[in-house]
């Protein structure tokens, strides 16, 4: 009996809402081939079995790891896939999710398929962005398992009614381990995991005018803040805000670029947003031939109008 | 110290992509070492010079193109050089390229293992840690803050919306993030030092691919979109669009 395995991520002992689209994703392998979903949580932390039944997992097993050690995570994984006979194993594309694809695929033998924008589960092929979204490859993981990493906002959890069953497994020890963890009190959801994003460019001006996005994203409910490279390089913007080919990819349903020309790394990162807006002074800006919606004009004048228009629905 | 410091010659990230045949087309292509791995080499030689001894030695699996990259990390200061040369290895796969440079690894002696957190070709954020896996030793990634004490190694890297302190012990991989440090440039006695440093080509097998590509298309064509209007008072016009045309409001 082939299933299907997803590894969670979890966060001082909450799941990262970003694993229920891949629950979703297995979902689909396991209905196309008639096996289970087991979802595995490879350190200790609270979870829902309806929660995660819904989005898509017949099974939920739950390591006794106290923290976070990447070594250790991925011999769980390879070792409870082996035990379950999983032939595809997914994760989600984070900075742990990452890691964790390339080391179980190395424990297993197989290839992986790091960020998937899309699949075929009866094909068993992954779609995945290149040279910074330039181009997408379709690739086969030759291999007992297939290894994938899936980038948040292209999958969907199942969005079913159903529990999931509850179980336990022992974890492996690893070798490295995370000592701290130090979040940022922003308030704010990631760039990379947001459904609506404002970014800003070199076109704002000043670090000082930010505060203009920022009013912005405070009447947009779950948007979070990014950045041209530009600004980041300027000191400007931290560096986990900058969206493009050497910052992060991001896909969400509204895209905000603020002062950006759109040189082709930033259009590389932003590209799969559903809805582009531009505003730019400067018409012949590349980025309006992306965008979906445009303003011709000045960002510092056009985001104080906007922020208050937004405001005025009660978002 | 003794460390390892693994390079990639990829396309500029300012070029623009042609696909022939399911690769990159590479005409008219600017090929750069990866951004990432300059991260990779800078940190390496900081470590070296802060230890006053040892050596770093960079490694590439590319074809034969790729000395040019091998010789710009020479003239940064790197020791030595070794291209694991191959025809297909631009092409090759994340956890195929782990397979040679694991292979490549295990007979040298070293400390620490550094790479770029991606190849900015490819994006498979994953031939760091799966060399690792490989050879047995711990792996910490996307690094933006590193320290090496008492045969210890402690890192911080940027996760979703929070820091992350990780330690592990050496030998150890490391994958590199922007934010670590500034990427040193050649200084021209260094590539004048560079030409008389060692380069050594050795040809590697591939074996068969972990990955097998079905097709590589371009992005899907964006629809055309519309300029709302000019300044602040094609606002509601933009709202209006955004809440009752895309409905994503």
């Amino acid at each position: 009996m082939s299933n299907i395995l997803v590894v969670l991520e979890s966060r001082e002992g909450s799941l990262r809402p970003v694993c229920l689209e891949a629950l979703g994703a297995a979902r689909s392998f396991a209905d196309q081939r008639g096996s289970s979903v087991i979802a595995l949580a490879t350190e200790k932390c609270e979870l829902d079995a309806a929660l995660l039944g819904g989005a898509g997992a017949d099974k939920v097993l739950i390591a006794d790891a106290a923290g976070h050690s990447a070594d250790g995570a991925a011999a769980t994984a390879a070792r409870v896939a082996k035990e379950n006979e999983a032939t595809v194993v997914l994760l989600s594309a984070t900075v742990h999710g990452r890691d964790l694809t390339a080391r179980i695929a190395a424990l297993l033998g197989t290839g992986f398929a790091a960020d998937c924008t899309s699949l075929d589960a009866a094909a068993m092929t992954f779609t995945r962005p290149e040279f910074g979204g330039k181009a997408f490859t379709t690739i086969k993981i030759n291999g007992p398992v297939a290894v994938a990493s899936l980038r948040g906002n292209f999958f969907a959890a199942a969005g079913r009614t159903a529990t999931a069953e509850m179980g336990e497994v022992s974890s492996e020890a690893g070798v490295s381990m995370v000592t701290a963890i130090n979040s940022q009190a922003s308030g704010r959801p990631d760039v990379s995991e947001a459904t609506k994003v404002i970014s800003g460019g070199r076109g704002m001006g000043d670090a000082a005018n930010w505060s203009l996005i920022e009013a912005v994203a405070d009447a947009i409910p779950g948007c979070a803040l990014g950045a041209s490279r530009a600004v980041v390089d300027s000191g400007w913007r931290p560096h986990s805000e900058q969206v493009g080919q050497t910052g992060k990819t991001v896909a969400p349903e509204l895209y905000i670029a603020a002062g950006i020309s759109g040189a082709i790394q930033h259009l590389a990162g932003m590209n799969s947003s559903k809805v582009i807006v531009a505003i730019n002074k400067d018409a012949d800006a590349p980025i309006f031939k992306h965008a979906t919606y445009g303003i011709v004009g000045d960002a510092l004048e056009v985001l104080p109008a906007l922020a208050e228009e937004l405001k005025k629905l009660n978002l | 110290m003794n460390i390892i410091s693994f390079v990639k010659r990829v396309p500029a990230t300012t070029a623009n992509v042609a696909i022939v045949d399911n690769k990159l087309n590479p005409e008219g292509v600017e090929f750069v070492l990866n951004p990432y791995d300059e991260f990779a080499v800078e940190e390496s030689l900081a470590i070296k010079e802060a230890a006053g001894a040892g050596s770093v030695t960079a490694i590439s699996f590319g074809a034969g193109e790729s000395q040019k990259e091998l010789r710009t990390v020479l003239a940064m200061g790197a020791d030595a050089a070794v291209l694991l040369a191959n025809p297909a290895a631009p092409e090759a796969d994340g956890a195929t390229t782990a397979r040679v440079l694991a292979e490549a690894c295990k007979d040298r002696e070293f400390d620490l293992l550094m790479f770029g957190k991606q190849a900015v070709d490819r994006d498979q954020h994953g031939v760091g840690p799966a060399v690792a896996t490989l050879l047995g030793v711990p792996c910490i990634t996307e690094v933006v803050k590193l320290d090496v004490v008492d045969g210890k190694v402690i890192a911080e890297r940027e996760i979703e919306g929070a820091r992350e302190t990780v330690e592990a012990s050496l030998p150890c991989a490391i994958t590199c993030q922007k934010g670590l440090n500034t990427p040193r440039f050649a200084s021209l006695r260094g590539i004048m030092a560079a030409k008389k440093k060692p380069l050594e080509v050795v040809e590697v097998e591939v074996g068969e691919a972990a990955v097998e590509v079905v097709a590589m298309n371009m992005p899907p064509a964006r629809p055309a979109g519309r300029i709302v209007g000019e300044g602040a008072a094609a606002v509601p016009e933009l709202v209006d669009a955004l809440r009752n045309e895309a409905k994503v409001l």
